[in-house]
């Protein structure tokens, strides 16, 4: 697909669509940490941003793309069949047995490089890659998109010192910022306080951008990938968990919650 | 080959050393752990060669993605510290992502059982057998000298998939003074011998071979195995080395009856249908706490040289009362 010319917010707007058809075909799997994060998936793989192969998904030639926030990587699956990583029709099947789109997507799906329904794992492997890639003299770069709810997890901290330490600008992290994890505001459970204050701290090159203009986190995207620097990238993407779904939509217990069939199908038919 | 003692570490690290020098693609990462032979990979390839802090689930993690980048990554830090700190990293990014990808990461832990005499039980690892067996996908390999840790190199370098190292922290007496074990195999027979058999890994393996001569000057022949693979030894060869012995001992620098080489004995003798009675010899009990020298610590737990004759000897009456009474 020649991702040039794509309409980016009609792009979101499908995007959110088949997402909430996957999850009213497959409830068990998780709805609303992926309506936060579709922008920026959006941004990545059609705002020209990554570059990566679905005839050959391990393309040396590729940049790496870490979805660390495993279960809510749901929004992944329509955008990875439309971008022909494996047939549209896989996406009737989701949850179903023989099918390889589960409830909490792995590396036996076309595009997905780790494993990452336990949380907090991604940005570490992503920065021995990028070392990796550094020692190969590549100039391929990293993307991981985790949750803000996963950085309670302490290995991503020690992620968070090496790459600054090793001058790893070839990382590019970008938190889904919901502030909701499972049982409530991460505000009231461990506060991250301002994570672009944090990360800058830690030596990393830090923005903050509104996470469901997609056209901003296209933007931001670039403009850090244009850096060199030395530093590691982040962009604090501020987002809604279960953006567009009434009763959804930053509730706190939103990630156990299922909406009713009744109630995607009216959302459906109102914003088609 | 050398005769003259070497730790494991020195010996193995002085190949991965030589290595580096023949191929760009191995990379070393270390937990802020050192040794001699590790400054001179410091020293000659920095770039192949990252310390990533007290920080052992980063460790695997950085690990883990630069082998996905297509190196063969040795990983190193103190045993406990380098299985159990980050048993999730490890089971996440190595056990379950080798079975997707092919990876080559290498896990070196230094100081099995207590070889860390006076550190305490921080520092000594009787768990890690129970723990690193129950991740599909990992070879574990446990050495009882240097020549053997040495020969494991190559293991490292041709065999795919993650592996664990348990290396002892002292030097120990050369055991394969002639030839080199067949790593191959998973074990190697010492002794044959009638009736019993002593099954031994790492260090045990030097407190059985010394039973063994003594039980043998008091007339009692048993055999003595160096079980070193501990993941690829369940062979048709290693039942027809069993299979002749009434009695089968096993000996480990671990806590017994918790799922280590007891366990997979049993496990192995039980699925081959072999009629052999076993004696399981392990770390009785809790942890310790106290000081003392490592056989003096072996003896309070149940398994120095002492503690091992008499129960081999009460095992060897306990067998051959039962062949009367039959």
């Amino acid at each position: 697909m020649n991702t040039d010319l794509v309409d980016l917010r009609a792009k979101v707007h499908w995007v959110w669509r088949e997402t909430l058809l996957v999850h009213r075909r497959a409830p068990e799997t998780r709805l609303a940490s992926s309506l936060s994060s579709i922008e920026i998936f959006v941004a990545l793989y059609y705002g020209g941003v990554l570059r990566f192969n679905p005839s050959s998904p391990r393309d040396e030639e590729r940049d790496r793309c870490i979805i660390s926030k495993g279960h809510g990587s749901i929004c992944m699956y329509p955008i990875l069949a439309d971008l022909g990583y494996f047939p549209m029709e896989e996406l009737q099947h989701v949850c179903e047995a023989g099918s390889f789109l589960g409830g909490i997507p792995d590396p036996g799906i076309p595009g997905y490089e780790t494993i990452n329904g336990s949380l907090g794992h991604g940005l570490g492997v992503a920065t021995g890659m990028a070392l990796g890639l550094k020692r190969k003299a590549s100039d391929r770069s990293v993307f991981v998109v985790a949750g803000d709810g996963e950085l309670h997890e302490g290995a991503n901290w020690e992620a968070i010192m090496f790459a600054a330490q090793h001058k790893l600008d070839n990382v590019h992290l970008i938190v889904d910022d919901n502030r909701i994890s499972m049982l409530g505001y991460t505000d009231d459970i461990v506060s991250h306080g301002a994570l672009t204050t944090r990360l800058s701290a830690f030596g990393w090159e830090c923005m903050e951008v509104d996470g469901h203009d997609v056209l901003a986190v296209q933007a931001s995207l670039q403009q850090q990938k244009a850096i060199a620097g030395g530093k590691p990238k982040a962009i604090i993407a501020k987002t809604l968990k279960g953006r567009g779904v009434p009763g959804l939509e930053n509730a706190p217990l939103s990630h156990i919650i299922n909406p009713k069939p009744d109630l995607i199908d009216s959302l459906l038919e109102k914003t088609r | 080959m050398s005769a003259k003692p070497l730790a494991m570490r020195d010996a193995f690290l002085e190949r991965i050393w030589r290595q580096m020098a023949e191929d760009n693609q191995i990379f070393f990462t270390c937990a802020d752990f050192g040794s001699p032979v590790l400054d001179k990979i410091r020293a000659d390839f920095p770039d192949r060669f990252v310390n990533v802090g007290i920080a052992e689930q980063n460790l695997i993690n950085v690990s883990a993605g630069l082998a996905l980048e297509g190196y063969t990554v040795f990983a190193y830090a103190i045993a406990p510290f380098i299985t159990m700190r980050c048993y999730e990293q490890v089971r996440i990014s190595l056990a379950l992502l080798s079975e997707v990808w092919p990876m080559n990461v290498n896990l070196i832990g230094v100081g099995a059982g207590y070889s860390y005499v006076v550190s305490g039980p921080t520092h000594q690892c009787y768990e890690d057998i129970t723990l690193m067996r129950a991740l599909p996908n990992f070879q574990v390999l446990s050495p009882a000298d240097h020549v053997t840790a040495s020969a494991f190199f190559d293991t490292c370098v041709i065999t795919g998939g993650p592996k664990y190292l348990r290396f002892d922290a002292q030097v120990l007496p050369v055991i394969y003074e002639n030839a080199l074990p067949d790593t191959s195999k998973g074990f190697h027979v010492h002794k044959s011998g009638e009736a019993i058999c002593l099954v031994a890994t790492g260090y045990m393996l030097h407190t059985a071979i010394k039973a063994a001569d003594e039980l043998t000057s008091e007339g009692l022949r048993v055999g003595v195995i160096d079980l070193f693979d501990l993941a690829r030894f369940c062979t048709a060869e290693f039942e027809d080395v069993l299979k002749p012995y009434a009695g089968i001992v096993s000996l480990e620098e671990g806590f017994r009856g918790r799922g280590g080489l007891d366990s997979m004995l049993f496990e192995f003798i039980s699925r081959r249908g072999l009629n052999a009675r076993m004696l399981n010899i392990g770390v009785e009990g809790a942890y310790c706490f106290e000081l003392g020298t490592r056989t003096e610590l072996h003896e309070k737990v149940g398994i120095g040289p002492q503690a091992v004759l008499n129960s081999v000897r009460t095992f060897a009456k306990s067998l051959s009362n039962q062949e009367q009474t039959c």
